[in-house]
């Protein structure tokens, strides 16, 4: 019994082997999207642990401040357990150096081997540094071997050798190791100006990145939505099909309890085969965005992570669960029905007539509901997880109100119509809503999230740029290899240059995190050119005597400090906050004192780095000259041009995968669109017989099918706009401010959106071209037989 | 300090391996050697000698506590250049033995940060907190610790440091191969040893071995037997062979009063009486000395047998008791058994 009523279900899709690819293609895609971006996020997960765990630094305390290898020999002398540790980027690269010394780092993970002759030596010298499996070591550096230990886009060298890279004379840290009778502040009584930090229970690189990888995870989300949407249109459709054939299996003695086991049964079998697809698809995803995704979190971060994947039992079986949770939810409310479904229901095809008003009301309501709610959230919520469901709620309530919206569109046109052709192509149109309304949800998704996230990396690129305009104003940027180059140096240039302006900096907790304090020149340069977002008067002035210090946005955002407050800058001290400036792609915060006030407080940090303001004309010929005359390398002479070259490709870098996973949203609602039309174009046979038989040809009625999934495509994508846009506010003024800690102006760009509601109504013209085709391909015969059948 | 990270000093610094114990075996080629006729000059050549493969500050002590018990400690700080032009890397070793427990422990230092070094006058040898310093080379006081024991010691010299073979020219096999080596075993020490049971008071004789070479060992010599003991009449005698393929000999006799003999060869005897295990291998831990020319002939017997420097280079040493023709007390080293 079982086996012949399951013949005669799956009998079903023998005969619809296209509804069965929609299925199975459908689930696939929303399963494949979302399993790709997990499998990034837990392999990012997973570097940024090897990172943290790296000597031990996510269980270690440290003592930070302005130090030098001086300050370890003293730690050491006066009986502490501590040991150095060098970061810096690697001059001209996203790779990160990491300084160690051999003698005193504490046995971890990521430790070199110096076992073979020679080895020690080799490392002591600077001849031999280790690097990550896939990192890309620039030119110039000594000798490189692979450490497979080693975390992601991290290069290990001897503390010194990096001192020499990095041409610093500084260290970032002392990493103190456990000791019974010693803590880590007494450490910091002997060496004033230091602070201790304990590691935070996240890493730092964790917390830095969680909001990148909750915006990944967001779109594997509506990916997965805009999948399921698909999923739902087909199994909707098969069951309302296949309505007869429950109608006969329930009058040969099926009872409604095993029909109802048998059709769950087949929603696993779909479950299996679509997971396993979906996960195959996921891989490729991932393993396709996994080295963009590692250039972003290595540009925006300073974070390495490693561009091959490693996926855990998990992740296989999480991809199972969500295909089984997709069809469960596509799935599980034709299943009830049917479970409640009497023998003998009429069985009348009305898969596509469900549009009652009631529907419409009730989606109305829910849709005003969630916009609402989206409304409150973007006004009074709090932190990165509000943003992303002030989101979610702004995208679905729009999507809920797209059929009520469409109906009362098609409506009144309805009531322009002339004549009974035009009536019934508004008529049958409006009929056509609930059909296509998933799939219309779905496109107006996609096309809102690529409008608000285009319109966000547009205005996010505009500004930037002109931020870097102001920013880098400064011709040439040059570095001491130690002080006694630099003297030579500022001797030479003195008289050859408008102004050199000293770059400083050292490393401290601002308001309880960690930061960075700058000294800066006052010039005109910065007094011309700074972005400041919020300023006492007379800023400027107040800044070169001392009397505070200005701050980034990022510090403001986090603290609520903005101009006339007053900021603890760790070892900078207690200071009145002069004004605020803009600085992106700067997860962390930081501050600017006035160049003496600077020199008073870090006497000790290094003066290595300078900022040379030129007439333009004079900037090549210059170069040469430093060039020739200290022999310098590349990296250490470096042009505005090259530093906003730089800058820009790690911006591009960043916004790369969310286009990418833009597009597959894009396509994947294309997809909806062409499998509902498809499903649609059997169905409607009934519906067009007659009108054909009243004599209009197959030709036409083509034509008119294809008009009409234009229209409303372009109705969806007119309605898109203006949610887009929203998006885009709510990602520029709410996601990133609570993501990255700044908030940028939105800049329309009509263009653009006019762009993408043409690609929009081409997927639809493309979508309904194969049904139309189809439609004007029908043999006759078939129209006819609407006729010939009782119903 | 990761273990794999430093295995590498096995070819540098101290005394066990296939090419004799950590490498001493190897060659010194651009490293300045020692030349026989030595003209040290005092206090520099109490300070590091970086032109130099390796050189060492070793201190032994043998006391006697309040507690009517017997001790030992030993404090080694190791120079080794890795290349000619550098870099130069530091070790220091601890040890402290009881009759019953040896606790040992080491250090490791980068060179020319000053966390770890040597400076002549005023005398200190130092690397991290532990410390050998004081006004000169006949005062000092002795300071290190590890998380379970540490000592604090004060060292008087009442006699005049000592020459090893010609002047200090000190040859290590047939072929040649010599270092530059000379002691101060005259230390009077005392002060407070911290054990887990608690403090103990102190004192007794103090040894302070200087040697720096570039090639001291010959390639098939695995490692060495060293005894250095104070006689009941105030003579001291230091005493040691190097075994493998060509074995060598050497005695120094050193009356009260600082004056040297030196005795190669077959004028000294050593015979292992007793095994014990120790680490995983077999130790001589009761030795027969004969040096017939100074009518010495004694049974060296360890204070306690298990003792073993754990280090990243183990070798056994501790106090040693002395009877038989004299009296005596001293140090015992052993490297070189696997």
């Amino acid at each position: 019994m079982n086996r012949a009523a399951l013949g005669a279900l799956l009998s079903h899709w023998r005969r619809h082997l296209v509804q069965l690819l929609t299925l199975v293609v459908g689930l696939a895609l929303a399963t494949g999207l979302w399993t790709g971006v997990q499998a990034i996020n837990a392999q990012a997960r997973l570097s940024y642990d090897q990172a943290a765990s790296m000597l031990a630094q996510d269980t270690l305390p440290r003592l930070e401040g302005a130090l030098t290898l001086d300050d370890f020999a003293t730690a050491r002398r006066a009986g502490f357990l501590v040991t150095p540790v060098l970061e810096g980027r690697l001059p001209r690269s996203t790779a990160r150096l990491l300084g160690i010394d051999p003698f005193t780092s504490p046995p971890a993970p990521g430790t070199p081997d110096l076992s073979e002759p020679g080895d020690l030596t080799a490392f002591l010298t600077g001849d031999l540094v280790f690097v990550a499996p896939d990192l890309r070591v620039p030119e110039g550096l000594p000798e490189t071997r692979i450490l497979p230990d080693l975390a992601p886009g991290l290069m290990l060298a001897d503390i010194a050798a990096a001192q020499a890279i990095l041409r610093t004379g500084a260290i970032s840290h002392l990493l103190v190791l456990p000791q019974a009778g010693r803590s880590p502040e007494a450490l910091a009584d002997i060496l004033p100006g230091t602070t201790v930090t304990y590691p935070a229970p996240d890493g730092d690189i964790a917390r830095l990145t969680d909001s990148f990888h909750l915006n990944l995870t967001a779109f594997g989300l509506l990916a997965f939505a805009v999948g399921l949407f698909i999923v739902n249109a087909a199994i909707g459709l098969a069951f309302e099909q296949r309505r007869p054939l429950f109608r006969t299996l329930r009058a040969l003695g099926l009872s409604a309890r095993r029909l109802t086991a048998l059709l769950a049964v087949e929603l696993v079998a779909f479950t299996f085969v679509a997971g396993t697809l979906g996960i195959l698809l996921g891989y490729i995803v991932a393993a396709a965005l996994l080295p963009g995704v590692a250039a972003t979190v290595s540009g925006l971060y300073g974070s390495g992570m490693a561009g091959e994947l490693s996926l855990s039992p998990v992740w296989w079986l999480s991809g199972y669960a969500m295909a089984a949770a997709g069809l469960a939810l596509a799935g599980g409310q034709s299943l009830w029905q049917l479970a409640r479904l009497p023998p003998l229901a009429p069985a009348m095809p009305r898969a596509w007539a469900r549009a009652r008003a009631e529907t419409l009301r009730w989606q109305t309501g829910l849709g005003l509901a969630l916009l609402a709610l989206a409304a409150l959230l973007a006004t009074f919520g709090e932190g990165l997880i509000a943003g992303f469901l002030c989101l979610g709620g702004l995208l679905l309530g729009a999507a809920l109100l797209l059929p009520p919206i469409l109906s009362l569109m098609l409506d009144a046109g309805t009531r322009t119509a002339r004549g009974p052709v035009a009536e019934w192509l508004w008529a049958d149109a409006r009929q056509q809503v609930p059909g296509l309304s998933l799939a219309l949800m779905a496109l107006l998704l996609a096309l809102a999230s690529n409008i608000g996230v285009g319109t966000m990396v547009g205005s996010f690129r505009s500004t930037f740029t002109g931020w870097l305009d102001q920013r880098l104003a400064a011709e040439l940027y040059l570095t001491a290899a130690d002080e006694v180059e630099a003297d030579a140096m500022l001797a030479y240039l003195d008289g050859r240059v408008d102004a050199i302006l000293p770059i400083v900096s050292a490393a401290t907790d601002l308001e309880g995190a960690p930061g960075e304090i700058f000294g800066q020149a006052d010039h005109g340069t910065f007094r011309d050119n700074w972005p400041l977002l919020d300023a006492v008067p007379e800023v400027w002035d107040r800044l070169a005597d001392g009397e505070g210090a200005l701050i980034n946005e990022q510090l403001a955002r986090r603290t609520g400090l903005w101009a006339g407050a007053s900021a603890d800058l760790g070892a900078g001290g207690e200071r009145t906050v002069l004004g605020v400036y803009s600085d992106y792609g700067n997860p962390r915060g930081q501050a600017i004192l006035g160049l003496a006030m600077f020199d008073a407080t870090f006497p000790d940090a290094s003066r290595l780095r300078f900022a040379l303001r030129a007439a333009p004309d004079d900037v090549g010929p210059l170069a040469e000259d430093l060039v020739d005359r200290f022999g310098l390398p590349p990296d250490r002479l470096v042009d505005q041009a090259g530093i906003k070259a730089f800058s820009l490709a790690v911006f591009e870098q960043t916004f790369a995968v969310t286009a990418a996973l833009n597009i597959l949203t894009l396509g994947v609602a294309a997809f909806a669109l062409w499998a509902s039309l498809t499903t649609l174009g059997t169905m409607r046979v009934p519906q067009v017989a007659p009108v054909w038989a009243l004599g209009l040809t197959r030709r036409q009625l083509a034509l008119t099918d294809l008009v009409r999934a234009i229209i409303l495509a372009a109705f969806t994508a007119a309605l898109a706009i203006p949610v887009g846009i929203a998006l885009a506010w709510v990602l520029l003024s709410v996601v990133n401010v609570q993501a990255f800690g700044w908030r940028l102006p939105l800049l329309a760009d009509p263009g653009g959106w006019l762009r993408l509601s043409l690609w929009a109504l081409l997927a639809a013209g493309l979508a309904a071209a194969l049904p139309a085709w189809r439609l004007w391909r029908l043999p006759p015969a078939q129209l006819v037989k609407v006729f010939a059948h009782e119903r | 300090m990761n273990a794999r990270v430093l295995v590498c000093l096995i070819w540098l610094a101290l005394p066990v391996h296939a090419q004799g114990f950590a490498g001493l075996g190897q060659g010194g080629d651009g490293y300045t050697l020692p030349e026989p006729n030595p003209d040290f000059s005092f206090p520099t050549d109490h300070g590091a000698h970086p032109d130099y493969r390796i050189e060492w500050w070793y201190l032994t002590a043998f006391l006697e506590g309040e507690d009517g018990q017997d001790y030992g400690i030993q404090w080694t700080l190791f120079r080794s250049a890795l290349t000619p032009e550098g870099p130069q890397v530091w070790m220091g070793h601890f040890g402290l033995t009881t009759p019953d427990a040896h606790f040992s422990g080491e250090r490791f230092s980068r060179g020319g940060v000053g966390q770890a070094g040597v400076s002549p006058a005023p005398f200190a040898a130092w690397i991290d907190d532990w410390q050998l310093a004081g006004p000169d080379f006949d005062n000092l006081t002795l300071q290190a610790s590890t998380p379970e024991a540490a000592y604090d010691l004060t060292l008087s010299a009442n006699g005049p440091i000592v020459f090893h073979g010609e002047d200090g020219f000190s040859v290590k096999s047939a072929s040649g191969q010599a270092s530059y080596y000379y002691s101060q075993p005259f230390y009077e020490v005392a002060g407070t040893l911290d054990l887990p049971s608690g403090p103990v008071e102190v004192a007794g004789r103090g040894w302070l071995d200087r040697e720096w070479s570039s090639q001291p060992l010959e390639a098939d010599q695995e490692g060495w037997d060293w005894f250095s003991l104070h006689l009941e009449d105030g003579s001291r005698l230091m005493a040691f062979a190097l075994r493998g393929g060509s074995p060598f000999y050497y005695a120094s006799w050193i009356t009260p009063d600082g004056t040297l003999t030196p005795y190669y060869g077959d004028a000294l005897a050593l015979e292992p009486l007793e095994k014990a295990l120790v680490a995983g291998r077999d130790v001589p831990v009761r030795w027969r000395l004969r040096l017939p020319a100074k009518d010495v002939d004694l049974e060296v017997e360890a204070v306690n047998p298990q003792s073993w420097q754990s280090t990243l280079f183990p070798y056994w040493e501790g106090p040693v008791r002395a009877e038989g023709s004299h009296s005596a007390t001293g140090y015992l080293e052993m490297t070189g058994y696997e």
